[in-house]
């Protein structure tokens, strides 16, 4: 069976499967009933300076659901702890003493001055925790005092505050990154030169969910006005992915270790996460959404993976996939494909010709010899995938490579990797030709 | 030798069962689907291209996008497209054999085996929309143009209803003491529960500009001549008022009915408990009719009830739905037995049925083996017949209809007809909405060309 013991930064978990800091790893009773379902460790929701803060008393949360009220999208304005920095920091000590062989990491947030920084990491030192996070992601509401994401979309910043932290403290330092930024790799590129042990990604989404179509306000509404939250849960996974591969393969960051973050509801995606370079992630909306108890099938569903595939350990399955993103003038454009319909798996719905007729290239048939009848044209077939995507029968549609003569171009197919560098059209590569 | 026939009075009686078990028994066949219900098996339509659905439909409402508009909340939208091509869309989804019509070439079924409830879709639509609203329709401006409509059921109320939105002045001239034809007096009473069909007749006229007199039977108090010299226009709608006769001996006993009557005052019945029934029960016949008589009778508490056909299962008219569901509530269905003799002494005791079986040119015959049945009521299920009288030898018939072209239009350039009178197409409710709303457009062609 494979071995799903994580070492993130020395700090060593059970499994790769922490709790991110969030209203689940608010309190005591909660993080426990979290280790007791079998998740490897927790990031206690952010902590910051007394007084604490106040949360709204009406609604804090909204979702975008599937027709079945499947919860799809999530999106919060609830702020950090609006508990005292005391009770918070007993709580940790006592968890972790009680559970030693999980990770216990600890969110902070507090103004950005290096002796507020300072004493805050003195304290959380003395719980024994194994590490520290710095919010620099939260969109809303400690953002506009001056915390939180507003910290995350300057790298100045994150770099300054970094650096203060690894001064200050013995623990391992994460830094938890906004994804409501232009290019991801600047922040954590700030985060590598302040020192940063890590970086953890992503925080939630600047959003609006909704409006309320009978009184105009935004969803959630508090007394009908709305603010606009942090969006997170399945609908981000793919934004993740992608800044999470973005700095895995980013050369000024390579080997710093990454949480990965946004939308893990399945072991599924968490292998994702991994092969792109994560090395632990962390969940929230699914466990929000569940329960703790989805941690039983992340973790049998990533070892049954695992065994099948022969990988034995974490660490051959993190940033796998890393090689296999290039940026697109490196894709080879003699990678020839044509769609192909199984006409067995067909229920003859339409919905590929209607999505190519409309849409894109009129390359998909609905009436042969009299007959409602679904075949690709492959002399207008330019191999889009998008018949794939709109087909609601799984594996009735596919890719095939052809080789040859393309029937669409009437071009032969070179067998020869080709891209776009090399292509004739590109007017850089006749620059480069001509001198 | 004393047959079984002398023996003792018949057993027909009413009151059979507890006043709960009636309720039970005649309540609602497919409840109404819940609003969560209906978004979740909205979500299983793929809308589909050029809908497989649509086209199956007789009266071709655009399936996929009710369903769509039902998925996004917008159920009184869905009702509107489902008006627009079919007024009488309630009553359809309740009715309609969905199993040989739109469900049966649901895209889902080549899939997965079960296709989208579109009946009950459809039900969760339109009941929304008539809980709240009267008609969706404006009326064109008065045309000044009188139609009459002969017959109040399906055929006529589409065809009425399609003329009244054209700013028609119509008529519509009905036998019976109410509209509806046999969605009133037809039809299972489980299929259209709590008096939908008179709530549906409401909700056709409130489009205004419809007149209608009850009581009035065409060869009765009307004729042909008058009302094509009193109007512009004439509709016949009036349905198939004869039964077909057993032709078998011992027809004329007391105790065998014909099952269309029947089931009229099983509909109209204040009181179900007050409805006299056989303990053992024989239905000849094997369509929708029969179906209906055979699971009412079981309902009412019969404790034997055969439906007697005289081929295989493929060949009867009812669907396997239905079939399945006289199973489902105890009748037996024989096949390839037909009618020999009704026995008794004034009232039946037995019937006897013979074998049959095809010849070499497919056609029934008896094999001369016979089987003998005690009974207490025989219903006769064998199909309706025009009556032709009244129409005075007027309009060419075709196969014991009146002969129509694709647009309902009869022999004589003034008179159109549709429904169960009208040759061709099946005797479904659907049916006669799509011929009486499309006579109703060709007649509205007619009277401005």
């Amino acid at each position: 069976m494979a071995d799903l013991r994580s070492d993130f930064l020395g700090i060593k978990s059970p499994n790769p499967f922490w709790l991110a800091s969030a209203p689940p790893t608010d309190k005591e009773y909660n993080v426990v009933r979290a280790f007791q379902a079998g998740w490897g460790g927790v990031v206690w929701k952010t902590l910051g300076e007394d007084p604490h803060i106040v949360n709204v008393n009406g609604p804090r949360y909204g979702a975008i659901h599937g027709p079945d009220r499947r919860l799809l999208g999530l999106n919060n304005i609830e702020l950090i702890t609006d508990r005292s920095l005391e009770i918070n920091l007993q709580e940790i000590r006592k968890v972790k003493r009680e559970w030693p062989d999980r990770a216990i990491v600890v969110s902070l947030m507090v103004p950005c001055e290096e002796p507020n920084w300072a004493a805050i990491l003195k304290r959380v030192e003395e719980t024994e925790a194994d590490g520290v996070e710095l919010n620099f992601g939260c969109p809303h509401g400690m953002s506009e005092r001056g915390m939180g994401s507003a910290v995350g979309q300057v790298p100045e910043y994150i770099e300054m505050v970094s650096r203060w932290a690894k001064a200050h403290t013995r623990m391992p330092v994460i830094v938890k990154l906004t994804p409501n930024i232009t290019d991801i790799r600047y922040p954590a590129r700030a985060a590598h030169k302040g020192g940063a042990d890590a970086v953890s990604l992503i925080n939630t989404i600047n959003s609006i969910v909704g409006v309320n179509l009978d009184n105009f306000a935004p969803v959630p509404e508090i007394d009908g006005k709305g603010s606009h939250g942090g969006y997170c849960g399945p609908a981000v996974k793919p934004i993740a992915l992608n800044m999470v591969a973005e700095i895995a393969r980013d050369p000024e960051t390579q080997g710093m270790p990454i949480s990965g973050i946004g939308g893990i509801t399945t072991w599924r995606d968490a292998a994702e996460f991994l092969a792109l370079g994560a090395s632990n992630v962390q969940v929230c909306t699914a466990a929000m959404t569940y329960g703790f108890k989805i941690v039983q099938e992340m973790i049998s569903g990533l070892s049954d993976w695992m065994d099948e595939k022969g990988f034995t350990s974490i660490d051959e399955i993190v940033g796998r996939s890393v090689p296999n993103i290039a940026a697109w003038q490196y894709l080879n454009l003699n990678y020839v494909t044509k769609a192909r319909i199984d006409q067995d798996l067909c229920i003859k719905c339409g919905r590929c010709h209607i999505a190519c007729e409309d849409t894109s290239h009129q390359a998909i048939t609905s009436m042969v010899d009299g007959k409602r009848h679904f075949e690709v044209i492959d002399e207008e077939c330019v191999g889009c995938n998008l018949c794939v995507n709109v087909c609601p029968v799984e594996n009735c549609i596919t890719m095939e490579q052809i080789h040859g003569v393309d029937p669409r171009t009437k071009e032969p197919i070179p067998d020869e990797y080709g891209n776009w560098t090399q292509h004739p059209n590109n007017p850089m590569r006749v620059k480069e030709a001509a001198e | 030798m004393a047959s079984q026939s002398d023996a003792g009075a018949p057993d027909i009686a009413s009151g059979r069962l507890a006043a709960d078990e009636y309720a039970r028994n005649f309540a609602d066949l497919h409840p109404p689907m819940t609003a969560h219900e209906a978004l979740v098996e909205a979500d299983r339509c793929l809308f589909c291209f050029d809908a497989p659905c649509m086209t199956a439909c007789p009266t071709s409402i655009d399936i996929p996008l009710f369903i769509r508009e039902i998925s996004t909340g917008n159920a009184d939208g869905a009702a509107k497209t489902i008006f627009q091509q079919n007024i009488l869309g309630g009553m359809c989804a309740r009715v309609c054999p969905t199993e040989t019509l739109c469900e049966q070439v649901c895209v889902r079924v080549e899939g997965e085996g079960k296709a989208v409830r579109i009946g009950e879709l459809q039900r969760f639509a339109t009941d929304h929309f008539m809980s709240h609203s009267g008609t969706p329709f404006a009326r064109a401006p008065e045309t000044g143009k009188r139609v009459a409509v002969v017959g109040g059921g399906p055929a006529g109320l589409a065809c009425a209803h399609e003329l009244a939105r054209h700013g028609h002045a119509v008529t519509i001239f009905e036998a019976r003491p109410k509209l509806g034809g046999l969605d009133e007096y037809g039809i299972a009473a489980y299929k259209t529960v709590d008096g939908f069909a008179q709530e549906e007749v409401d909700f056709v006229l409130s489009i205004g500009g419809i007149t209608v007199e009850t009581g009035k039977a065409l060869g009765r108090d009307l004729t042909l001549d008058s009302l094509r010299t009193d109007f512009d226009a004439v509709f016949l709608g009036m349905g198939l008022a004869g039964v077909n006769a057993l032709r078998a001996e011992g027809e004329d006993l007391d105790g065998v009915r014909d099952a269309v009557d029947y089931i009229a005052d099983l509909r109209q019945a204040d009181d179900l408990a007050g409805l006299p029934i056989g303990r053992r029960v024989v239905v000849i016949g094997g369509g929708m009719t029969a179906i209906d008589m055979a699971v009412q009778a079981r309902h009412l508490g019969a404790e034997d009830v055969t439906i007697a056909y005289r081929r295989g299962r493929e060949n009867m008219g009812a669907s396997t739905f239905e079939q399945e569901l006289a199973q489902v509530n105890g009748v037996r269905i024989l096949h390839w037995v037909k009618p020999g003799a009704v026995i008794g002494n004034g009232s039946v005791r037995e019937i006897e049925l013979e074998r049959t079986r095809l010849d070499e040119a497919g056609k029934v015959v008896g094999t001369g083996e016979t089987i003998r049945l005690p009974v207490d009521m025989v219903f006769k299920a064998i199909g309706q017949t025009l009556v032709e009288e009244p129409l005075s030898g007027a309009l060419t018939i075709e196969g014991g209809k009146i002969a129509v072209d694709a647009e309902g239009r009869t022999s004589l350039p003034d008179v159109w007809a549709g429904g169960d009178c009208a040759a061709g197409g099946e005797d479904l409710t659907v049916q006669a909405v799509a011929d009486g709303r499309d006579a109703a457009q060709s007649i509205h062609r007619a009277l401005y060309a």
